[in-house]
C-alpha cells in the first residue's frame, strides 16, 4: 500500500458537529485522508458513520465544523455541489434505472447528445467501455442493469462517480450485498483506484476487510471520535474493542454437542425458483437434535429457496420433507409453525417485520391468534404489550420501548426483534438464514450465543450462511450446498477453510 | 432522520391532520382565487355557502343526508386501503347495494325493522360478493384489483339498468322501480308527517317541521355506527391485524402464516358489504327506488376522496363525508344566488386532495418559517 501521498490532503473534515434536534449524531468528529488513501470509517450501526458521510456529500449540513477539499475550506450545499468538487458517494442501495442499459445509467444526467439534442448512445457506450477499461472495472454497457448481478451493479455505481469525475469516492458497506469472489474483485478495483490516485473512505463494520483494504481507519462510538489507527499497526481484536468500547470474543464459547435423534430429513428435494429453474435440485439433508448444522455456499446455490420450501412459503416441486413422522412438503406456513418448526428470514425487513408495526405487533406475528394475545378473534393489548414489554427486556431490545415501530430500530435491534419472536416460541427446529447480515460484531456476538443456547438446550438448529467464518465457527457439522446439492458433509473439527472452500466452488474432496 | 420532538406544537407540524386542516385551506384560497378571476367575490361566495349549510335546520340536514352514503363509501375505501387494495369498485358494489335493497324492499313482504334487517343484509350480502370477486381474481389469478373492479363498476351499472327494465319491477316508461314498502323505510317519521295529526303538530312547531321537509332517515345513524365497527375492527381484532399486516407487508405477514389470499379476499369483500350498505341506505331512506342511470352517480368514486382527506381512518371519514357533503351542499347555491359556477367547488375538493396527496409540500410551508428563524 504504497500510493498514499502524504503531502497532499484531499479530505480533511475538522470538529464536524451535526445535531438533530436534541439528538447530536456526530459530536466534534474529525477525519483526513490523503490522496491515494484508502481510509476506512469503522463503527457499530448508529454510530453516525453515514451521517458524517452524508455531510460530506452535501446531503446534510453540519450544525458546525470545517470541511476542506484539497486544501480548500468549502461549503457542500447538495450533492452536486460535492460533485463539482469531485466526491462521489456508492450508497449501500443502487440507485440504477433497472429496465436501463449499463451505459445509459453511469452517462444519465450528463448524457453525450447529437444535434437537437439526440442521446448519442454509440458515444455515450465508447465513453464508459473508455473509463472501464481504464480502472478495470469490467462491465458490458450494453447489459439491462435488471439482467446484471449485483456485483457487476455495484461496478456500474462506481463508474457512476468516476464518470462524473470523482477523486474523492465514498462507498457504504460496500461488502454487504456481495459474494466472497465478488469482494475479492472489489478489493482489486480499490487498489486499483488509488494506484490512479484516487481517495477512497469505506463506511465498514467488517473487521478482516478493513484489514486487507485499508490503510487508515477513524474508529467513531455514538458519535463520538474515538481514534485514528494505521491499519498494519492494529490486530482486529485491537479495532473490535475500539468500535465496541469493550474486549469482544470472536469465538462462541460452546460445549460439545450432545447430538441427539433426527430432527428433520429432508430427501431429494426438488424447488424451482421464480423463473421456474430448478434452484433445489434434488437436494438430502439430515438434522438432529442438539447440534447445529451449518449449511455453507456462495449465494445463490439454492439457499434462499430451501429455506422457503422448509417454512411453506415456496411449494416444492418434488421430494420429501420429514419432520416427527409427518411429510410437510405443500403445507402451509402456519401449519409449518404449529409443528414447532421456526424461521429467521434472510431478509429481516422483507420476511422478518412488518417494519410499519410496533415491536409489540411484530412479536406477536405468529402467535396473535392464541391464547393469551386474544379470544374469540379480539386482540388483548394489554397481554400483547405485557409480553413484548418482558421480552424487550430480555433480549435487550434497544430502544426500550415496546409501541416503537420497528422502522425506527437499528438493524441489530431489528435483528433480534425477531430472534426474541423466534426462540420464546421455544421451537424444537430452528432455522436461521443469514442470521447476522449487516450486524456489526457486538450484535453477531448476541445472536451466535442465542443459536449455540438453543442447541445446548436440545434443539435443532439449521444455519444458511455465505458467510464461511460463521459456519466454521458457529456450526457442529457443515453440510457445503452447490447448484441446488448438498455436496458434501463435514464434521467442523474436521474442516478448515480450505476443505469447505473448496466444496463450495464445486470442488471434490 | 426527522427532528423528534414532543411538544404540541411540533407534533401538530408533522401530524396529518394539520396537513389536512392545511390543504382544506389551500383549497378554500385558491377557490377564491379562481371565483375572483371568474369575476365573482370569493368572500360574498363563501358567505352565500355557509349560510346555505348552517341558516336553516332543514339545510344542516341536508348536508348531513348529502354526507351519509359520502361516509360510508369513504369507509369502504379506507378499509381495503388499510389492507394494501386500492377499491375503485365502491362505485359498482354501491350499485349493487342498492339494487339489491331497492329489489327486497320492494318484493319482501316482512314486518317493520325486520323488513330493514332483512334488506340492508341481502345488499350487504350482494356488494360483499361483487367486492369480494375482485378480491378472488386477485388472489387466484393475480388480476390487479383497478382493472378488476372498474370493469366490474360497469357490470353492475348495465345489471342495475336491466334490472329497472323487468316489468313487475320497474315502472313502464318512467326508468325507475316501484318505491320501497314503507315497512322497508328508515325515514324518521316519513308516514306520520305526512298525516292529518302530523301536519297540525308541525304547525306548532316550525323548527321540527323545517328539519322534516328534508327526507331525513337513519342513514347517518347508521353511517357513525360503521365508521366505529371500521376503526374497531382494524384496531382491536385478529382480522384487522392479518389485514393491516398484509396491507404493510404481504411477504412478512406470509411469513408468519397469515395467509395472504384469503386475506385480499376477506378485506374486499368487506370493503364492497360497506359500499353496499351506502347504497341500501341511500335507497330506504333517501330515494326510495333506483332509475335508469346512463352514467355513474359517483358516490363510491367520490368515496376514495373521502377517504384521502380522512386518512383512511374511520372517525376521519366522518369528517371527510361530512365536509364533503357540505360543499356540494352548500356549494350549489352559489349558482341560484349570484350565478357563479358551481364547478368551482368540486376544483375546490380537487385542490384539497391533491394537497392532501403531497404532504411534503405542506410540511415545507408548514416549516419554512421555522427554518428561515434558524439560518
Amino acid at each position: 500500500m504504497t500510493s498514499v501521498d502524504f503531502s497532499h490532503k484531499a479530505v480533511e473534515m475538522v470538529d464536524v458537529v451535526k445535531k438533530f434536534g436534541d439528538f447530536t449524531a456526530n459530536d466534534r468528529i474529525s477525519l483526513t485522508v490523503h490522496r491515494g488513501e484508502v481510509h476506512a470509517l469503522l463503527g457499530e450501526n448508529g454510530a453516525g458513520k453515514t451521517t458524517l458521510m452524508n455531510c460530506l456529500y452535501g446531503l446534510y449540513h453540519p450544525t458546525e465544523g470545517t470541511i476542506r477539499i484539497n486544501g480548500e475550506t468549502v461549503v457542500i450545499s447538495d450533492p452536486n455541489a460535492a460533485i463539482r468538487h469531485g466526491i462521489g458517494m456508492v450508497h449501500q442501495h443502487f440507485k440504477l434505472v433497472e429496465p436501463f442499459t449499463v451505459a445509459e445509467n453511469i452517462v444519465l444526467g450528463r448524457e453525450p447528445v447529437k444535434a437537437l439534442g439526440v442521446l448519442d448512445l454509440a458515444e455515450a457506450e465508447r465513453r464508459v467501455a473508455e473509463i472501464s477499461d481504464r480502472y478495470g472495472l469490467r462491465v458490458d454497457p450494453q447489459a439491462k442493469i435488471e439482467d446484471i448481478s449485483v456485483g457487476s451493479q455495484q461496478r456500474v455505481e462506481i463508474l457512476k462517480a468516476l464518470y462524473r469525475g470523482a477523486e474523492i469516492l465514498i462507498l457504504d458497506e460496500p461488502t454487504a450485498v456481495l459474494t466472497p469472489g465478488e469482494i475479492k474483485e472489489l478489493i482489486a478495483i480499490v487498489r486499483n483506484l488509488t494506484r490512479e490516485g484516487k481517495s477512497i473512505i469505506i463506511i465498514t463494520h467488517k473487521l478482516h476487510e478493513i484489514k486487507q483494504v485499508a490503510d487508515f481507519c477513524t474508529i467513531i462510538r455514538r458519535g463520538v471520535f474515538i481514534d485514528r489507527v494505521e491499519v498494519a499497526a492494529v490486530t482486529e481484536q485491537e479495532l473490535a474493542s475500539k468500535m465496541v468500547g469493550r474486549d469482544v470474543s470472536f469465538s462462541v464459547p460452546k460445549q460439545e454437542a450432545q447430538r441427539g435423534a433426527v430432527a428433520l430429513t429432508v430427501d431429494n428435494l426438488e424447488v424451482l425458483d421464480n423463473r421456474g429453474i430448478a434452484a433445489v435440485d434434488g437436494l438430502d439433508l439430515e438434522l438432529h437434535y442438539g447440534e447445529i448444522l451449518g449449511i455453507a455456499g456462495v449465494d445463490g446455490n439454492g439457499q434462499s429457496e430451501l429455506v422457503e420450501a422448509l417454512m411453506g412459503l415456496r411449494p416444492p416441486a418434488a421430494g420429501r420433507i420429514m419432520l416427527a413422522g409427518h411429510d410437510i412438503s405443500g403445507e402451509t406456513p402456519r401449519r409449518i409453525i404449529g409443528r414447532h418448526m421456526c424461521a429467521i428470514h434472510e431478509d429481516r425487513q422483507k420476511r422478518g417485520l412488518v417494519l410499519e408495526f410496533d415491536i409489540a405487533e411484530n412479536l406477536i406475528l405468529e402467535s396473535y391468534q392464541s391464547s393469551p394475545f386474544s379470544a374469540r378473534g379480539v386482540l388483548n393489548h394489554k397481554e400483547i404489550y405485557r409480553f413484548s414489554d418482558r421480552c424487550v427486556e430480555t433480549f435487550d431490545i434497544r430502544p426500550r420501548q415496546s409501541a416503537l415501530v420497528a422502522k425506527a430500530l437499528s438493524g441489530g435491534n431489528q435483528q433480534k426483534v425477531i430472534i426474541a419472536r423466534e426462540v420464546s416460541k421455544n421451537p424444537d427446529i430452528l432455522i436461521a438464514s443469514q442470521p447476522t447480515r449487516g450486524l456489526d460484531v457486538g450484535a453477531i456476538e448476541y445472536v451466535h450465543k442465542a443459536l449455540v443456547e438453543q442447541r445446548d438446550n436440545g434443539k435443532a438448529v439449521l444455519l444458511i450462511s455465505f458467510e464461511l467464518e460463521e459456519i466454521l465457527t458457529v456450526a457442529d457439522r457443515i453440510a457445503v450446498i452447490f447448484e441446488g446439492k448438498i455436496i458434501g458433509v463435514l464434521d467442523s473439527a474436521d474442516a478448515d477453510e480450505n476443505k469447505v472452500g473448496l466444496l463450495m466452488a464445486g470442488g471434490t474432496q | 432522520m426527522s427532528t423528534p420532538g414532543n411538544s404540541l406544537k411540533d407534533k401538530f407540524l408533522q401530524g396529518a391532520l394539520s396537513i389536512t386542516l392545511m390543504s382544506i385551506l389551500f383549497g378554500f384560497l385558491l377557490g377564491g382565487i379562481i371565483l375572483l378571476v371568474t369575476g365573482f367575490n370569493p368572500l360574498e361566495a363563501y358567505g352565500v355557502i355557509l349560510k346555505g349549510i348552517f341558516s336553516r335546520p332543514k339545510y344542516v340536514s341536508y348536508v348531513i343526508i348529502y354526507s351519509t352514503p359520502l361516509i360510508i363509501t369513504g369507509l369502504s375505501v379506507a378499509f381495503a386501503l388499510r389492507t394494501g387494495l386500492f377499491n375503485i369498485g365502491a362505485e359498482g358494489q354501491y350499485i349493487m347495494g342498492a339494487l339489491a335493497a331497492a329489489a327486497a324492499g320492494y318484493y319482501l313482504k316482512l314486518p317493520i325493522v325486520l323488513h330493514v334487517f332483512a334488506a340492508v343484509g341481502l345488499a350487504v350480502l350482494a356488494a360483499g360478493v361483487w367486492g369480494g370477486l375482485a378480491g378472488w381474481f386477485k388472489a387466484r389469478f393475480g388480476v390487479n384489483e383497478v382493472i378488476s373492479t372498474i370493469m366490474l363498476n360497469w357490470t353492475a351499472l348495465y345489471i342495475s339498468n336491466w334490472a329497472t327494465t323487468i316489468p313487475s319491477f320497474g315502472r313502464q316508461g318512467t326508468g325507475k322501480t316501484y318505491a320501497v314498502q314503507g315497512t322497508a323505510q328508515i325515514d324518521i317519521l316519513g308516514q306520520w308527517k305526512r298525516t292529518p295529526e302530523g301536519i297540525a303538530f308541525l304547525r306548532e312547531h316550525p323548527m321540527l317541521w323545517d328539519v322534516l321537509k328534508s327526507p331525513v332517515n337513519l342513514g347517518f345513524v347508521f353511517a357513525l355506527v360503521l365508521a366505529f365497527l371500521v376503526w374497531y375492527i382494524l384496531n382491536k381484532t385478529t382480522l384487522g391485524y392479518e389485514l393491516r399486516a398484509v396491507g404493510y407487508n404481504p411477504h412478512a405477514a406470509e411469513a408468519g402464516g397469515i395467509s395472504v389470499k384469503r386475506s385480499i379476499v376477506v378485506s374486499m369483500a368487506i370493503s364492497g358489504a360497506l359500499a353496499g350498505a351506502a347504497g341500501a341506505f341511500q335507497v330506504l331512506g333517501v330515494s326510495h327506488r333506483i332509475a335508469t342511470l346512463a352514467i355513474m352517480e359517483g358516490y363510491g368514486f367520490d368515496g376514495i376522496a373521502v377517504s384521502l382527506i380522512g386518512n383512511n381512518s374511520g372517525p376521519g371519514c366522518v369528517f371527510a363525508g361530512l365536509l364533503f357533503g357540505a360543499l356540494k351542499y352548500g356549494g350549489s347555491k352559489i349558482q341560484d344566488v349570484m350565478g357563479a359556477p358551481t364547478e368551482v367547488i368540486n376544483i375546490m375538493i380537487g385542490i384539497i386532495i391533491f394537497f392532501v396527496a403531497m404532504p411534503k409540500l405542506i410540511r415545507m410551508i408548514l416549516t419554512w418559517k421555522q427554518r428561515r428563524r434558524l439560518n
